[in-house]
């Protein structure tokens, strides 16, 4: 297991529908809470002119969860917006993740998250590259 | 980070931290009060009361100082988890850490400044002994006199002197806290 | 002078019941749900998260069926419930150059690399109220797509940048100072402006902005690029030592290219002028940028005209719609004590008055 990949699997499941992460792991092996899931607030910031120097932007709600799973297996989670359900289902599915049912969790949940993520991201800007101006130039008289 | 930076925070952290709020909040009311503060589980050397203190009052937003003894691996990381305060030196600490011999000479902590005095820093001090006996304080919060078990007295005396600048201190041993604020005069009897 | 009056609990209690009544409205419609409000309200959803100054399309959406529709009231609650959330860190700044692009404009450059996007916006439309909308309208003919260019779509300023045409952004470390963390002071280094304005009042900026175009401070903005889509929010996370894109937002940016300036030292070269603002909130973004660029006049050694947009004090003490609002409504609360000795001063004053103009009339009769 690589950084990579851990990183990317643990942004990957706190990007995911809270509803569509719920399908995917309707239950869930046993565990203990190191953190419970807690509700605060990240300071989202931007940067001056866009390439500059940082400045605060506003906050966004977040909800983050530690557990570990029977064996010992440590998971986080840190995901956007207010649902317990999904900080939790999150940190189980980062310790699953790190067992030998990796390949089971990666097939049974992370494939069809960045599967329908990906597919969200493309409906989308297909719509955008469809509103975008094909200019043409009017025959001016000087030409002929 | 070790699994065991993972463990020993507030269960109920809302409930909890509003109750060990209080309890602290009563302590800096009423100079020379001894309460208890339990409820979380920090590693050594840090005690029961100094650990819950710091999950209630520290935050990212708070730098903290960790003096002597008190700076461990251990410790690092169950602040890191826990609090995600970042860890700077004495000049830049909202709260720090630490024996009374391990956070000298104080005149390292932020006073404030004439406009902002609330830009100052909290002392958390373990001590070996918090008993409502020794110097005599009197001041605001204090009906008549009380009495506390403290260390330093001269730089405590000295820093009350500065009111309204100065630090502030928490004194903590085991599951038990009691409070200085700068605003508490001390007399030797 | 404040005096403690008690009383008028039963009349508070009755007026809360008949407000939610109110708020409810005719029980013969349907209620609004959050979902509806969340998608079919969703400008309304963005600035209540714009001026809120928290991003949660839900609990906007909550906050605007709270507040029977008044988003300043539902910008309060926001910002009320904000205060309640422990800060559990701070993001690293988000990458506009990766958004994920629904729109993207330039009113500089025709051609340019990525091209023009315009995205699901009213400024083609005519205004002519769309009464099919009103008759139960059918769902809408789904949107055309087309193939997405695999290319990227590059800061116009950039461009610009290249050829050091513009002042450079320039990049300091540090933590930005945090206005919801520390009183403001003055002076605002431009950071802290921006938080300032990002969170004010849209109508307050957008007049200020107004303002500077039509003399009072001007600085001949040019929208060198406008852009709105989503990027992803990523965040150092402490238990596991590295940073994870934990989620995404709705951003709006907004690029200004300005007057130009130069010195001795430097040539001359366009100036810039900044907005970003949570969610599609495109009248915002542009005046933002514009009141931010006036904001500057005394880094880039212009003339102070004495325009109000160019005043820091006078934007940031007065561009927060909470604030205002605060201290606007609340002088319509009792102020029992403090009328009745203006009113006892007056009668005094009167008093004295007539009595002098009487002693007057006694001695020019004597």
């Amino acid at each position: 297991m690589t950084t990579m990949d851990r990183k990317a699997w643990i942004g990957l499941l706190a990007r995911a529908p809270a509803a569509r992460l719920a399908e995917l792991m309707p239950t869930l092996p046993p565990h203990s809470f190191l953190r419970p899931p807690e509700i605060g607030a990240v300071m989202v910031r931007g940067r001056i002119g866009g390439t500059g120097s940082a400045f605060n932007l506003g906050e966004m709600t977040v909800t983050r969860c530690s557990i570990r799973l029977d064996d010992g297996t440590l998971g986080h989670a840190w995901v956007q917006g207010r649902d317990k359900g999904h900080a939790t289902r999150a940190a189980v599915a980062d310790a699953l993740l790190q067992t030998n049912d990796s390949t089971r969790v990666k097939a049974e949940v992370l494939s069809p998250l960045a599967t329908e993520a990906a597919e969200h991201r493309n409906a989308r800007a297909s719509k955008a590259a469809a509103t975008k101006v094909e200019f043409f130039t009017l025959q001016r008289g000087e030409d002929q | 980070m070790t699994p065991a930076a993972l463990t020993g925070g507030f269960a109920d952290a809302p409930l909890q931290s509003a109750q060990a709020f209080r309890s602290i909040l009563q302590a800096m009311a009423r100079p020379g009060t001894i309460h208890d503060l339990t409820g979380a589980l920090p590693p050594p050397p840090l005690s029961v009361a100094a650990g819950v203190a710091l999950l209630t009052l520290a935050d990212p937003s708070t730098p903290v100082h960790l003096a002597g003894a008190t700076d461990t691996p251990a410790v690092r990381g169950w602040l890191a988890f826990h609090l995600g305060a970042p860890l700077v030196g004495a000049e830049e600490a909202d709260f720090a850490l630490g024996t009374w011999a391990d956070l000298q000479p104080v005149s390292r902590f932020r006073i404030g400044q004439p406009d902002y005095p609330d830009r100052s820093a909290t002392l958390i001090v373990a001590v070996d002994h918090l008993e409502p006996e020794g110097v005599r304080l009197c001041g605001p919060g204090i009906r008549g006199a009380a009495q506390l078990s403290l260390p330093g007295i001269p730089a405590l005396q000295a820093n009350a002197a500065m009111f309204p600048l100065g630090f502030d201190c928490l004194f903590t041993c085991g599951t038990r806290i009691a409070a200085l604020p700068r605003s508490t005069r001390l007399e030797v009897l | 002078m404040y005096v403690a009056v008690k009383g008028g609990e039963r009349a508070i209690d009755n007026a809360h019941a008949w407000l939610a009544e109110e708020r409810r409205g005719d029980l013969a419609v349907a209620e609004l749900t959050l979902g509806q409000i969340r998608e079919q309200l969703r400008l309304s959803v963005n600035r209540v998260m714009a001026e809120g100054s928290l991003y949660d399309p839900d609990l906007a959406a909550l906050a605007i069926k709270q507040a029977r529709g008044d988003l300043i009231e539902a910008i309060f609650l926001i910002r009320a419930y904000r205060t309640t959330l422990p800060r559990l860190g701070g993001s690293w700044p988000v990458d506009t150059a990766e958004m994920a692009i629904d729109r993207r404009i330039s009113a500089t450059f025709k051609d340019l690399p990525g091209g023009q996007i315009l995205g699901p916006t009213f400024d083609y439309t005519h205004r002519l109220l769309d009464f099919r909308l009103a008759a139960d309208g059918e769902a809408p003919v789904p949107a055309a797509t087309a193939t997405p260019s695999p290319d990227a779509v590059p800061h116009v300023m950039g461009l610009l940048d290249r050829d050091g045409l513009i002042e450079p952004a320039p990049v300091t470390d540090g933590t930005p100072r945090d206005l919801t963390r520390a009183p403001l002071e003055l002076p605002a280094d431009r950071a802290l402006r921006l938080q300032a304005i990002t969170r004010a009042d849209e109508g307050f900026l957008l007049s200020l902005a107004y303002s500077t175009q039509r003399g009072y401070g001007r600085t001949h903005a040019f929208v060198g690029e406008l852009r709105i889509g989503t990027v992803a929010v990523e965040v150092d996370i402490p238990e596991l030592g590295f940073s994870v894109a934990i989620g995404e937002v709705e951003l709006t940016e907004c690029e200004t290219v300005n007057q130009f300036t130069g010195s001795a030292t430097q040539p001359p070269q366009f100036t810039r002028g900044y907005g970003l603002v949570f969610g599609q909130s495109e009248r915002k973004a542009i005046a933002m940028s514009l009141v931010d660029r006036a904001l500057r006049w005394q880094e880039l050694g212009e003339d102070f005209v004495g325009a109000p947009a160019q005043d820091e004090e006078f934007v940031l003490s007065h561009c927060d719609n909470v604030q205002a609002t605060g201290f606007l409504e609340h002088i319509k609360l009792p102020h029992y004590v403090d009328f009745q000795a203006e009113l006892e001063l007056l009668r005094r004053l009167r008093h004295d008055t007539q009595r002098m103009a009487s002693q007057q009339n006694a001695e020019a009769a004597e």
